[in-house]
């Protein structure tokens, strides 16, 4: 940071106890403090130096792709992770989806009058480092400050920018009957770990969020398998939400086998304790793959060859149904039909 | 985990489906009620139908008391919070049942109305601990399983000195619901449905005990099976159901011998007998009044009445008019055959609370069973070809 | 009202609680119900109580009697349980 800029502030920001104040979010000195203290220090690189109000993209040969997503969870920390890594991960897996390398982020920030400085200093923290681990810069961004009790501490905005491969083609609408559906790890995780702090619902777990970015196992699934047809993250409303709209886009039906879903214990057991479907539980770290029977077992070897797809697994076939219905056939034996999400999945007592 | 997985073994299914097909008669139908919102659950969410000969038909009766409750009592309950300003405090299940002009307690918090979701009436006691400033209610909804609890925490409160506590009793009673399906002239008038036994609810039978329907294995000719809540467990019981009525006995038996005695939990009944007595009549949704059906809070636990507290009262509010729920909690009908299922009532637009509760028949029908409606190019499953 | 489930009593608490726990995830729940429960034993829980001890004795003559069951029954001979495809 150079001398002249430093100078202009007659004292530097009050991380440990200091908080946002409507001042921050106006665009004068205040604001330029915030950025230049905390923002620029997070995630220094040469765009952001720059201070435009815009940056400019080196972009390699490809397709570029394009996500965005708002961020609005509450507890804002959680086992496993916080807001800030929830939503860089969030954006770098939808780029991924598209069998995408990730390779900018924005970021846009909506405070709340009297959020903790220090707070905020621990979320562009985490930010910042699931970036560096990432690879991926964070390039532009943005500040407002909405008055106590119109938002809850933070919103964060992130959009991502990435590219892909010409010759990969995947999509939500390109699944088709024989192909089989495949989950890179245990479901349930990230959902559970939430509820787990919820009020009136505590119970001690060692459930930590799931929350990871995803582009590196992409890559290696497309190296050993390039003709993958779908790929998409099942976070909110679940696997379950995640296949039926893959069903529906593709205008097929799906039938999995509950038997090999992995799913780990503790994670089984709270969804017991709670009444909750494990379908519908949200997951930040993992992926739903459709892909040709013949390269399933392929496809496989890849992801389980990945820390993050160890526990990856084949979990069932498509099939021509002019229904898109989703199907499970239980460990019982018996079959159900897997719908969409209604509402917010609630712990029942009955 | 233990004491669950072993009652969910996919292989022991296999033979228990094999022994039921032996011994169900072939082309005789056996219609079994079950009244237990955990049975419903159980049997959707495992597929158990699949396992069964299609002679075998399982008749969800009134075992959701979310399904029972009378829109005018969530009104009553939603009242407290909009109107008085009180805490409410409820079970999940019923936040989501539209009330009067189609709101419900969901949309009630979020108009600004302070409803909060519990999982215990402890949390509830908490709350009113933490805001000693405010008016806290507990909206007690559920039939014997749920009762002791709410006697415990109402006797906490007491021991505690709370002044700022107090419950909207919903709580209702089984026997008295299986007796209005069995009896009543009105369920006759309306379409009673000839029923061969009943699978026994799980957890209030851990309560009550097995004695209880005795009185109706009797006086009515039924057999009657208290089942566990396990996959296994309802097909075992199913098991039982059958040769009870291919021997023509109408006994009491207990498959869950592991949690039910004949008398029950003696403690939590004594409990429940201290802080609650009988209540004249009880207006249950879709089965009309049924009398001595329902607690009341007595008159030494006043102060927790919120009927007492505060100035509501309970007016009746009628279902919408092609809403089935009645005819089908009674098992006289299916969802099926109302107008309104699938199209003007669905999951996320439902009409009646058969639909909104996900154990209602119409709820797990729609997500789970629905399949089983669409024609699709397989073959319909029979005993030859499954 | 049916969501109960089985858990193990973990450690017994002052006033009536009691930690009990199920694959990894634990709870604190009330014995205000029960009598005579120890450490080991298993409850059913509901709504945060424990409603009964759960006789293992019992639940292992119910396990029996479906493995009876399954050793009386011949796959295949019976219509119906040929094996199924999905």
């Amino acid at each position: 940071m150079d001398k002249a800029r430093t100078r202009r502030h007659a004292r530097t920001l009050d991380l440990r106890r200091g908080r946002i104040d409507m001042n921050h979010g106006s665009g004068g000195r205040a604001t330029a403090q915030l950025i230049e203290e905390l923002f620029l220090v997070a995630f220094d690189n040469e765009r952001l130096r720059r201070m435009d109000d815009h940056a400019e993209l080196a972009m390699p040969v490809g397709k570029m792709v394009v996500a965005t997503d708002g961020h609005v969870i509450s507890p804002l920390f959680f086992p496993g992770g916080d807001i800030g890594s929830l939503s860089v991960h969030g954006t770098i897996n939808d780029v991924a989806m598209a069998g995408a390398v990730p390779l900018y982020l924005t970021v846009g920030f909506i405070l709340e009058e009297g959020f903790p400085l220090s707070d905020l200093k621990k979320i562009v923290d985490s930010m910042a480092a699931a970036a560096r681990a990432a690879r991926v810069q964070i390039v532009a961004g943005d500040t407002k400050v909405v008055e106590r009790g119109k938002g809850d501490g933070i919103f964060i905005t992130t959009t991502g920018v990435g590219v892909v491969d010409e010759a990969l083609n995947i999509h939500a609408d390109q699944a088709q009957p024989t192909d089989c559906v495949l989950v890179s790890g245990t479901i349930g995780d990230h959902g559970v770990a939430i509820m787990s702090l919820r009020e009136h619902l505590t119970f001690g777990t060692d459930i930590v969020s799931d929350t990871a970015a995803l582009h590196d196992l992409v890559a290696h699934m497309v190296r050993a398998v390039p003709q993958i047809h779908c790929l998409r993250d099942p976070t909110r409303g679940g696997l379950a939400t995640a296949l039926n709209e893959l069903a529906d886009l593709s205008g097929v039906g799906i039938r999995i086998q509950e038997a090999a879903i992995p799913i780990r214990p503790e994670v089984k057991a709270a969804c017991e304790l709670l009444g909750l479907d494990p379908l519908y539980i949200a997951n930040e770290g993992k992926l739903i793959a459709i892909c040709a029977r013949a390269q399933a077992q392929d496809l496989l070897t890849a992801m389980r060859a990945h820390p993050l797809g160890a526990q990856a697994a084949i979990i069932g076939e498509v099939v021509a149904d002019p229904h898109a219905f989703v199907e499970m056939e239980t460990a019982f034996g018996g079959r159900r039909v897997v719908d969409w999400l209604m509402g917010d999945p609630l712990p029942r007592i009955c | 985990m233990k004491f669950i997985d072993e009652f969910r073994d996919g292989e022991v299914a296999k033979s228990l489906s094999q022994a039921i097909f032996a011994e169900a008669v072939p082309g005789r139908e056996y219609r079994f009620m079950e009244f237990c919102g955990g049975h419903t659950h159980a049997i959707a969410r495992y597929g158990i139908m699949d396992l069964l000969p299609p002679g075998v038909r399982l008749i969800h009766g009134p075992g959701c008391p979310v399904c029972v409750l009378p829109i005018g009592q969530i009104d009553v309950a939603m009242a407290v919070a909009r109107d008085h300003g009180a805490i409410l405090c409820t079970y999940a299940d019923v936040m989501r049942v539209p009330a009067s002009r189609r709101e419900s307690l969901l949309q009630v918090k979020a108009a600004g109305a302070d409803v909060r979701m519990v999982y215990s009436i402890h949390d509830a006691l908490t709350v009113a601990r933490e805001n000693p400033n405010r008016e806290v209610v507990f909206f007690a909804i559920g039939f014997e399983t749920t009762t002791p609890p709410t006697a415990a925490g109402i006797r906490a409160a007491a021991e505690a000195g709370l002044t700022n506590f107090s419950v909207f009793c919903s709580h209702v009673l089984t026997p008295s619901a299986i007796q209005s399906i069995l009896e009543s002239p009105d369920v006759r008038a309306l379409g009673a449905v000839d029923i061969d036994g009943f699978i026994g609810p799980s957890h209030v039978s851990i309560v009550i005990g097995s004695r209880p329907y005795e009185f109706f294995a009797e006086e009515y000719e039924k057999p009657v099976v208290i089942a566990g809540f396990e996959p296994l467990d309802v097909m075992q019981s199913v098991l039982m159901l059958i040769r009870q009525v291919n021997e023509g006995r109408c006994e009491v038996e207990n498959e869950f011998h592991r949690a039910v005695t004949r008398l029950g939990n003696a403690k939590a009944q004594g409990l429940v007998a201290e802080v609650f007595e009988l209540a004249r009549a009880f207006e249950w949704r879709g089965l009309g009044i049924v009398p001595y059906s329902s607690l009341r809070i007595r008159e030494r636990y006043r102060q927790f009445d919120a009927q007492y507290r505060f100035p509501i009262r309970y007016h009746a509010v009628a279902d919408h008019k092609g809403c089935e729920c009645g005819a089908i909690l009674r098992g006289a009908k299916q969802p099926k055959d109302c107008r309104l299922f699938g199209t003007a009532c669905v999951p996320e637009n439902p009409m009646g609370s058969c639909m909104v509760s996900s154990e209602g028949a119409c709820a797990a029908h729609y997500t789970y069973g629905r399949y089983r409606m669409a024609p699709t190019t397989q073959a319909p499953r029979t005993a030859v070809n499954s | 009202m049916c969501l109960a489930v089985p858990m193990k009593v973990e450690q017994l608490m002052p006033d009536d609680l009691a930690v009990v726990e199920l694959d990894g995830v634990r709870k604190v729940v009330s014995l205000a119900l029960v009598d005579d429960v120890k450490e080991g034993d298993y409850v059913i829980v509901h709504v945060g109580f424990a409603l009964t001890r759960l006789d293992p004795e019992e639940a292992a003559k119910t396990l029996a009697l479906f493995s009876e069951i399954s050793a009386t029954i011949t796959p295949g001979i019976i219509p119906g349980t040929e094996a199924k495809g999905v």
